[in-house]
């Protein structure tokens, strides 16, 4: 196994009430790389995405991380896991009772232990880059959609990760929307971030993409560059699914 | 831009005037025949000197709010504590780790029993029952042990209500909190309690204002709270003046509360409705 490769999911299996939903995945990640994964609704991608971050507890397998950190082991405190890996919800998840600003800085002050000061900079800062700085003193019920899933990604990266999961975050929003919250996640990957993202977003993920897997029935169906599997699918279900979304 | 047809705007304010007048008129015409009809009728008279007799009145009125005060006092120091028993039953209940499931068990028991026993009978079984024991150091104060009755039994209802407020905060909350690396004791005091107490602020209210009507239960141990002060002006007097004194201080202090409590009701609704989807 390439010992390059920042997160190492091999052979994981889970299920929910006796029903299989990922069935022995195996899949590296390089670092720096962009990984996005495709399939039918109900296919796994997000019980694998919250399987790498600890929200879900495999039955079977390992998930690695920087080849040292091991998420499936029982010995493992999940909240370390999680302050190396971001993650991104369909629905923002944003705190309403806080302001942008304090949703931002709530992880850094609490679990980082930074100083208010130095984290509301920060945090500032990631705002200006996203263009949200106008909204930092905002409830987010104030916040357009793409305004909040930007937010919600700002959160995640406050807490400087080293890799980021991004679970179908356009598909909540009104399609005038998702372009801008693209442009995030494509700034992102240029400026070299770890990315993992499950979407339907078959252009974005031509574009943007190292490696494209296809998950069907809970495995790793097909996988490859972008050019490869989107333009020359090698088994009959990808081109099937393709053929769908089209 | 806003645009408004004067016109519409005349006619409207037109209506509005004529709504009030007519309603007004319609309530003066009620009250006039209420009073007619109830102060010719035969027994009115001795209906007024029974329950609305000045003199008594004038008379009992300023001994009854020296008791009230002592309501007051109850109610004060209760209600602190039934918040914060009654959160801590609550959490206790949501824990899930297993060296937790003593705790767990304590905290239903706690509410199954105090739910289902009426107060006053709390009250009788404390206020009666623990001085009778005569320990050391176990007070036998009858205002001790009526107020420690009501923290028992409202703890318990405040519990139920600060549960149903964390059931009410959405699961991916915790989700997205967790996610951030905080602990489960940072996702509660951070993420889920501040909305679930939010949440529950109107039926926290409403128990609120049960407790201050409640406080008149201790009367049954005999210290002289208001309800006490009126009965025994009552009994001195043949005359029911005093009662309804007492419940005139009652109200006094209940409706400026209720209506408090409906508007915080509107106010949360109102957040809730628009913090919907974030
Ligand atoms: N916590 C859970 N409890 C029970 N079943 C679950 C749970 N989470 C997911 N499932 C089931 O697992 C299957 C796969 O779900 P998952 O959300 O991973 O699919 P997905 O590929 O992300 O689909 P979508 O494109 O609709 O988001 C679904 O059938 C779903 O009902
Ligand atoms: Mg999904």
């Amino acid at each position: 196994m390439a010992n390059d490769s920042y997160l190492n999911v091999l052979g994981v299996w889970k299920s929910f009430d006796g029903h299989p939903v990922l069935r022995g995945i195996d899949l590296e990640v390089p670092a720096h790389s962009a990984t996005v994964l495709i399939g039918a609704s109900g296919s796994g991608k997000s019980t694998l995405l919250r399987c790498v971050n600890g929200l879900e507890a495999v039955d079977a397998g390992s998930v690695t991380i920087d080849g040292e950190l091991e998420v499936t082991d029982f010995n493992t405190d999940l909240d370390a896991v999680r302050r190396r890996v971001g993650i991104v919800f369909q629905s923002y998840n944003l705190f309403p009772h806080m302001k942008v600003l304090d949703n931002i800085t709530l992880g850094p002050v609490k679990v980082l232990k930074r100083n208010v000061r130095q984290a509301r900079d920060q945090a500032m800062e990631l705002l200006k880059r996203f263009g949200l700085d106008s909204k930092a003193q905002d409830y987010p019920d104030r916040l357009s959609g793409g305004q909040a899933q930007r937010v919600a990604i700002v959160r995640a990266l406050a807490m400087e990760p080293e890799i980021m999961l991004f679970d179908e975050i356009t598909s909540a929003l009104d399609p005038m929307l998702v372009g801008e919250v693209l442009d995030s996640v494509r700034e992102l990957r240029d400026s070299g971030m770890t990315i993992v993202m499950a979407t339907h977003e078959m252009n974005f993920a031509r574009e943007v993409a190292d490696t494209v897997c296809f998950l069907n029935n809970g495995i790793v169906w097909e996988q490859g560059a972008p050019e490869e599997l989107f333009g020359n699918p090698k088994q009959a279900e990808t081109r099937n699914f393709l053929s769908r979304v089209r | 831009m806003v645009f408004k047809d004067p016109m519409r705007q005349e006619q409207s304010r037109k209506k509005a005037r004529r709504d009030a007048l007519i309603g007004m008129a319609s309530l003066i015409t009620f009250v006039i025949v209420c009073v007619v009809l109830v102060t010719n009728s035969s027994g009115w008279s001795t209906f007024q000197e029974t329950f609305f007799n000045g003199d008594q009145f004038v008379e009992s009125f300023p001994t009854l709010l020296q008791a009230f005060w002592l309501n007051v006092r109850i109610f004060l120091i209760a209600e602190p504590i039934i918040l914060i028993l009654g959160l801590l039953v609550a959490l206790a209940r949501t824990l899930r780790a297993p060296v937790f499931l003593p705790l767990r068990m304590i905290a239903t028991l706690y509410v199954d029993v105090f739910r289902g026993v009426p107060t006053i009978l709390v009250i009788f079984l404390l206020g009666f029952g623990m001085p009778a024991l005569q320990l050391q150091g176990v007070p036998s104060d009858a205002i001790f042990w009526g107020t420690a009755a009501l923290v028992l039994s409202y703890g318990a209802y405040v519990a139920e209500v600060f549960r149903a407020g964390i059931g009410s905060v959405h699961p991916s909350q915790t989700m997205a909190a967790r996610s951030l690396g905080l602990s489960s004791f940072q996702t509660n005091r951070y993420v889920v309690l501040p909305q679930a107490i939010r949440n529950v602020m109107p039926p926290l209210l409403n128990d609120f204002i049960s407790l201050q009507k409640d406080t008149a239960l201790v009367a049954v141990l005999g210290p002289i709270e208001v309800l006490r002060r009126a009965q025994i002006d009552t009994s001195s007097n043949f005359n029911y003046t005093p009662y309804v004194g007492a419940a005139l201080i009652f109200i006094a202090l209940t409706i400026p509360m209720t209506r408090f409590a409906d508007w915080v009701q509107r106010r949360t609704a109102k957040k809730r409705r628009a913090g919907g989807v974030a």
